[in-house]
């Protein structure tokens, strides 16, 4: 590993001297560290090296927004979930609605379990995306890996996708050798992920050695897509235009299981326990990893004065175009589940199919001038 | 906890390792014994080769000297603080550099990193002090600011005059490395020196996260504000972890004198004023830096410094006096003329914008230092500004009249000490 985090050295510094200053904080680990628990976590380390304070850098360094309460911690490794659980089990539960330390997470990438999704209005729906995150068991995560744990990664990762055929035959392209050409080929695409600027990830690490074992795989027919070691060690996305969620969701199910089993079989499968589910770089990240949403228009429905009531009943949430913090452009917004803990893949695509339908159903009312006050859900 | 061990060992290590093992595993997440067997595995698994960085692209000091070899006897080493290689090179690796400048890429995390890693830092020390071997040659220290002459520019040319340098403080962590306590206890120890500063000196502590906003635009007014560093050129390096946790700005009442606490070294040491008198800025200089050592001597502590690197600073390029001292002038004619980089070239000195480096001039105002840090005292090095200045306003007055202006001799370099 990179970091190496001579904390040792550290304890011979009280606690109270080493406690960061989080009066102007508002994230989750700054809710949740107290001076007991960062006292009792302090003399700990995971067998990788990675400490209480390596978990908390990027909160510390991020105060955060007052209207967006980001997380504030990473994990270094698999073990960071276990060995400073007293910090991240409440951190969980706050952000994942009341989630309990002896809770069980339910796995379910069955697409044929999902019920209906491939009707939802084209000329509503623009586009559909499912994407989720996956980490290899044996290697700690990006913000602590050694250059040479990620290129192992990148390896492993351009052998388990070469296997791929058919509607999965595909391509890799590492960032630090793609022709202008092809580079300018995934731009237009919009495949390409540039080097982290976000201080949420930076601050974390993430961003070390850059573009050193990083890389874009994607199919030849361009709907399905994987990034390999950006904010986790892989992220894999299942997009197509239009409204097809059925269709995006089966590619996506049926690609990961397929990667899954070629990493198993070189004694690498992802991490994963029945408690957390899938195991990632950030805590909001885990149990399904997974964020399903689609490009819609409503511009009628935005502008509803129970848009965010709607919105919060339906366990959804909603973004600009252009991704998280951005803001929507001409009434089109990315609508995505808002869970990824306690509930399966199918569920939360589940809950997307059918939120979406309903509130094109709505923007179709609104546009008649007719009420919606009557179709308002009850909380899911 | 012991399962989660066994969990792991049976998933990552060759059979070998698990035979090691032996009966001597404990329950607990703490374990030193886990992290040693962790990081023997580790080093089985990944050879230095496996980790050396991929340096193709780069262009700064760090890549120039780094080979696999110098990599692989010093990857596993460690300063007496845990500080290692790859934090010293990050910066290094994630900033490949530009063509035209050659930055240096690595920092130093602790006064031990120069020793323990010197395999590395030597050659980069030579590669960035003109030839500087530390291992054979000493640096001196001179802070005598008396030995100054023609110490005093024609302010028809000159507009203003500086003088910065860093100090750091011994036994504590630097930047790149320090933790938070280890930072706040800087501050405390500088802070507490400097209440005891009087006469001219005598002034006041701002702290970055404690200012009012007055005092925040007051500072900014003053040109005396720093923020958060941005460059990823220090923010590679670690250097803005915790911010503004225990930074902050100290500055005399008359406003010439100002330390920075806890940017980009322990301390910044600035002596400044409208006008051009270099020598009474030095000699403020001097006496500041002599009284603010005085201070911290009566409670114990010292600033980092040896015979072969002068005082030690984050970045190597910084090492021995750390000085840098320059002076606002306009020199219209003289800059367009195309022996200007020539005559700085062979005075020694560089130009830069108003707006510090990596700016460019506005107009015909240049900000001209001196290049060298290391291997000349801090009297030669203002000396040599001083000669330089006072021979550019020469160049640009026969310039004015029509005359002929000649290249200098390049200046001497070291003399053995």
């Amino acid at each position: 590993m990179a970091k190496n985090c001579h904390n040792d050295y550290k304890m011979k510094f009280s606690g109270d001297e080493e406690f960061p200053d989080l009066s102007l904080h508002n994230n989750h680990m700054a809710k949740v560290l107290t001076k007991d628990i960062y006292n009792k976590l302090r003399g700990k380390s995971t067998p990788s090296g990675f400490t209480v304070d390596d978990i908390i850098q990027t909160g510390v360094d991020n105060p955060g927004h007052p209207f967006i309460m980001t997380v504030g911690c990473v994990a270094g490794d698999e073990e960071s979930y276990e060995v400073f659980k007293d910090l991240l089990d409440p951190i969980i539960s706050d952000r994942h609605s009341g989630y309990k330390p002896t809770d069980k997470h339910r796995t379910d990438l069955n697409f044929e379990n999902l019920k209906g999704g491939d009707d939802l209005d084209p000329a509503y729906v623009l586009s559909s995306r499912v994407r989720t995150g996956r980490s290899i068991k044996g290697f700690t995560l990006p913000p602590h890996n050694s250059r040479g744990e990620r290129r192992t990664i990148e390896k492993l990762s351009i052998e388990a996708l070469a296997t791929l055929s058919g509607e999965f035959k595909g391509k890799y392209y590492p960032l630090n050798g793609m022709t202008d050409k092809e580079q300018d080929q995934l731009i237009n695409d919009h495949f390409l992920f540039d080097k982290p600027v976000s201080t949420l990830l930076t601050c974390a690490g993430m961003a070390r050695d850059w573009p050193d074992a990083r890389g874009i795989w994607h199919n030849d027919a361009k709907t399905f897509l994987v990034w390999v070691n950006e904010e986790d060690h892989l992220r894999v996305i299942s997009m197509q235009q239009g409204g097809n969620m059925k269709e995006v969701f089966k590619r996506f199910c049926t690609g990961l299981l397929k990667i899954e089993e070629t990493f198993k079989k070189h004694n690498h499968g992802f991490m994963w326990n029945e408690h957390l589910g899938y195991v990632l770089t950030c805590p909001s990240n885990l149990g399904t990893g997974l964020r399903g949403g689609v490009h819609v228009k409503l511009p009628k429905l935005s502008t509803h004065a129970k848009f965010g009531e709607i919105l919060t009943r339906l366990r959804l949430q909603k973004r600009g175009t252009g991704g998280v913090d951005t803001a929507s452009v001409g009434g089109v917004f990315d609508i995505s589940n808002a869970d990824r803990l306690g509930s399966s893949e199918v569920d939360q695509v589940q809950m997307v199919v059918d939120g979406v339908k309903l509130m094109v159903a709505m923007e179709k009312k609104l546009e008649k001038s007719e009420s919606i006050d009557d179709m308002i859900p009850a909380q899911k | 906890m012991a399962s989660t061990f066994t969990r792991m060992i049976a998933g990552r290590y060759p059979a070998a390792l698990l035979a090691s093992l032996g009966a001597g595993t404990v329950a607990g997440g703490l374990l030193l014994s886990d992290s040693a067997l962790f990081a023997e595995g580790k080093r089985s698994l990944y050879p230095p080769s496996a980790d050396f960085p991929d340096l193709r692209k780069h262009s700064n000091c760090m890549a120039a000297a780094l080979t696999p070899a110098i990599y692989a006897r010093l990857r596993d080493q460690v300063t007496p603080q845990n500080w290692t290689l790859d934090q010293c090179i990050q910066t290094g690796v994630d900033n490949p550099g530009h063509p035209f400048i050659k930055t240096v890429g690595a920092v130093a995390g602790d006064e031990e990193t120069y020793e323990v890693f010197a395999e590395l830092f030597d050659p980069i020390i030579k590669d960035r002090h003109n030839g500087y071997d530390p291992r054979t040659m000493k640096h001196p220290t001179d802070l005598d600011a008396s030995k100054i002459t023609n110490g005093v520019f024609d302010e028809k040319y000159v507009l203003s005059s500086r003088v910065r340098t860093g100090r750091s403080i011994r036994g504590l962590s630097l930047p790149p490395a320090c933790s938070r306590s280890e930072r706040r206890e800087v501050e405390r120890v500088v802070v507490t020196a400097l209440a005891g500063l009087k006469g001219e000196l005598a002034g006041r502590y701002y702290g970055l996260g404690d200012m009012s906003d007055k005092e925040q635009q007051q500072l900014i007014d003053d040109h005396f504000l720093f923020d958060k560093p941005v460059s990823p050129l220090l923010t590679c390096a670690f250097m803005a972890r915790d911010w503004p946790d225990a930074r902050g700005i100290w500055h005399n009442h008359e406003k010439n004198f100002l330390i920075w606490v806890n940017e980009e070294d322990h301390t910044r040491v600035i002596s400044m004023e409208k006008g051009g008198n270099m020598k009474r800025v030095f000699e403020r200089f001097c006496t500041g830096l002599k009284q603010v050592e005085q201070l911290i001597h009566e409670r114990g502590w010292e600033f980092m410094w040896n015979e072969r690197l002068g005082y030690i600073l984050t970045c190597p390029s910084n090492l021995g006096t750390g000085l840098r001292a320059g002076v606002h002038v306009r020199l219209p004619i003289l800059s367009k003329d195309t022996r200007f980089s020539k005559i700085l070239e062979n005075l020694r000195l560089q130009k830069r914008g108003t707006g510090g480096v990596d700016t460019a001039a506005t107009g015909d105002t240049f900000d001209i230092s001196n290049n060298d840090r290391l291997g000349k005292s801090e009297v030669e090095l203002v000396q040599q500004l001083v000669d330089g200045v006072n021979y550019l306003i020469d160049c640009e007055k026969k310039l004015e009249k029509g005359q002929e202006i000649k290249v200098p001799f390049p200046v001497a370099q070291f003399k053995k000490y």
